[in-house]
């Protein structure tokens, strides 16, 4: 792996991602209603610029902003069987899969990569709750395995972003074999004493909360997230009351002591980045924006990933 | 009084005709019926067998829910000696809708450790109709570590709809509670074995049956959602729980073929309900195998073996 594929490909990477968004584009508020210019948006984190609303972001804009210099690699994911059950509900599975995939320009719910944040290497997993509301399936089980095992491999820390409205229907019982599958992984980061580190957004509901999010060393949440076991109208359909207000919010959970933190999205890397030094006896970072790091020797990935950095050099040539 | 399920009308007609007609000979003694309803009783037995034969999903979902069917305090009443319940949290409560204790199986002391649905209207509200609260898997949490330290092996009995979805159930942290019982039994260097008895619902089921041995009773049902709750989300119309049953793939069968399961303990022709006894006995008989089997490994053997067996999950998909 030379340093211009590490440099170059996460580019490549964000513009693969950018989803046909016109140059002009406003976005209006949810909460305030306030209209935003979409790069002005882009550059604050899909954080409202008016009234601090946290809008969904997609894993890929989360890592080119948390990564010094925008650097990161990706770690590659096992693939598991397709459509195990053969599942059909109004739609077949695999249609729905297929759909979610033109949409996003995403292959599944998770991205894995490594990276510094701080110089402090770190292997970071984030959910997209824009695929299929990140729900949770064999994918985004060998995900966080994946994660995790190359984690201790490299002996960092691991952080984990945590969006999903639960589990995915469409793998049945194999979507819930995810929460022992993913908590095996936590404990391989527990043995190898990594630190986790979860940051729950909005939403992270079901069997997710109920696995790897909730089993970090430091839970950090972004404002007003809405983290829950069991949905709020699921709640008020079972004991016929209306909830209070913020019932099942970031904040509200804070003050029931399930959580350490409340962190706004722009301060989070550098909160992370503090935690992390700290709890690996690091001296205290330099902060602000880092150029991007040096090259250091690390193990090579799988094979997978290796072919993804040949096809990515073979573009770099072209450029 | 046998309940019968909705499919079972028809049964329930013919065995109701049997009874009237044997019931009218014990009021007329000259009356000779018994003919007749031997005749009732073959077509009833011959209905039975048709029915259970290929049970749909969803019919084994109103099976593994019948109200007569053997429940947690009904296994560890007719199969261990000496069950000493042990109760608590030791941080807020006793959830009643796990039982849970030190007790003997054929002489062997273990923990056991349930959901309890409770059989009539009393018990149910007390039980919870087994769903449990966060204190419920923080007292197994308890009770798993309790016989790690003494090396006894665990035993659980599933039986839940699911965990609870209240108001101070999320406030006490219901996510956190099902998480960490379910590392909790990933932890344990003892056997730990599992039995789906009746319903696995969801996150509250795994909780305990993240185990070295998971078996189920041949009509129970263990799924990420129930049938009706799927529906309601994927077809938008809860009456659709027939399909959702069917696509789930929550039967003892298909989750044998996933690999999700070890074991199929047979039930008695028409349910356990039909057949309490026979079907705690057979229980009784595949724990103590399934336990045999187990005994012999190392505390770092049953930990690895757990981890790579749910490491391992989902590898295969079922045949097309
Ligand atoms: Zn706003």
């Amino acid at each position: 792996m030379n340093w211009i594929s590490n440099y170059v490909r996460p580019k490549i990477n964000s513009l693969f991602s950018r989803r046909e968004i016109p140059e002009n584009l406003w976005t209006k508020c949810p909460e305030c209603g306030t209209m935003l210019f979409h790069r002005e948006l882009r550059d604050n984190l899909n954080v409202c610029t008016s009234c601090d609303h946290h809008m969904a972001i997609t894993p890929r804009d989360r890592f080119e902003k948390l990564f010094d210099g925008g650097i990161f690699t990706e770690v590659a994911v096992p693939e598991p069987t397709t459509d195990p059950l053969h599942f059909r509900d109004q739609k077949r599975y695999p249609d729905r899969m297929k759909a979610a995939q033109r949409q996003t320009g995403e292959k599944e719910a998770m991205l894995v990569a490594e990276g510094e944040i701080g110089r402090t290497p770190i292997v970071a997993v984030a959910q997209d709750f824009s695929f299929m509301g990140g729900s949770m399936g064999m994918y985004v089980g060998n995900a966080i395995i994946a994660a995790a095992e190359r984690a201790v491999e490299l002996k960092r820390p691991m952080v984990l972003f945590s969006a999903a409205g639960g589990a995915r229907m469409q793998e049945g019982i194999l979507s819930l074999m995810q929460m022992p599958r993913t908590t095996v992984a936590v404990e391989m980061l527990r043995e190898a004493e990594l630190p986790y580190i979860v940051v729950l957004t909005h939403p992270t509901t079901g069997g997710v909360t109920a696995s790897y999010a909730m089993l970090g060393d430091v839970h950090i949440a972004e404002p007003n997230a809405l983290i829950c076991f069991a949905g709020p109208r699921v709640i008020e359909q079972t004991i016929r009351e209306k909830l209070p207000e913020g019932f099942q919010r970031a904040e509200y959970l804070l003050d029931h002591g399930m959580l350490d933190r409340v962190t706004h999205r722009c301060k989070m890397r550098e909160e992370l980045v503090t935690i992390l030094r700290m709890l690996l006896g690091q001296p205290a970072a330099v902060k602000g924006d880092l150029p991007a790091p040096e090259l250091t020797e690390t193990p090579e990935p799988n094979e997978e990933a290796s072919k993804a950095d040949s096809s990515s050099k073979a573009e770099d040539s072209k450029a | 009084m046998t309940n019968y399920l909705e499919f079972e009308k028809p049964l329930a007609e013919i065995e109701g005709k049997a009874e009237e007609l044997r019931a009218l000979a014990r009021a007329n003694p000259d009356m000779d019926v018994e003919k007749e309803a031997a005749g009732l009783d073959k077509k009833a037995a011959d209905m039975l067998k048709d029915l259970y034969k290929n049970l749909t999903p969803w019919r084994k979902c109103q099976v593994a829910r019948h109200p007569d069917r053997p429940h947690c305090k009904d296994y560890i009443d007719a199969l261990f000696t000496e069950y000493t319940p042990l109760a608590g949290d030791r941080n807020f409560a006793d959830d009643h809708a796990v039982m849970g204790g030190l007790a003997r199986l054929y002489g062997t002391p273990v923990m056991v450790i349930g959901h309890e649905k409770g059989h009539d209207t009393k018990s149910r509200i007390e039980r919870n109709f087994g769903m449990a609260r966060p204190e419920g898997y923080r007292k197994a949490i308890r009770l798993m570590e309790m016989a790690h330290r003494f090396k006894l092996p665990v035993i659980t009995l599933v039986d839940t709809p699911g965990a609870y979805p209240g108001k101070g159930a999320e406030e006490r942290g219901q996510s956190e509670a099902i998480a960490r019982s379910t590392e909790k039994c990933l932890q344990i260097g003892v056997p730990l074995i599992s039995v789906i008895i009746g319903e696995g619902g969801s996150g509250g089921a795994v909780a305990f049956a993240t185990a070295n041995r998971v078996a189920m009773l041949e009509h129970s049902v263990y799924s990420v959602i129930s049938p009706e709750g799927c529906a309601s989300i994927l077809w938008k119309d809860s009456e659709k729980m027939r399909e959702a049953a069917e696509a789930l793939r929550l039967t003892a069968q298909d989750l044998e073929k996933l690999g999700v399961i070890d074991k199929i303990i047979p039930e008695p022709l028409g349910g356990a309900q039909r057949d309490r006894k026979g079907t705690i006995e057979s229980v009784g008989k595949a724990l103590e195998v399934m336990l045999k089997d187990l005994s012999k490994r190392t505390p770092q053997q049953l930990i690895q073996d757990r981890r790579k067996k749910f490491l391992g999950m989902g590898s295969k998909g079922l045949a097309a």
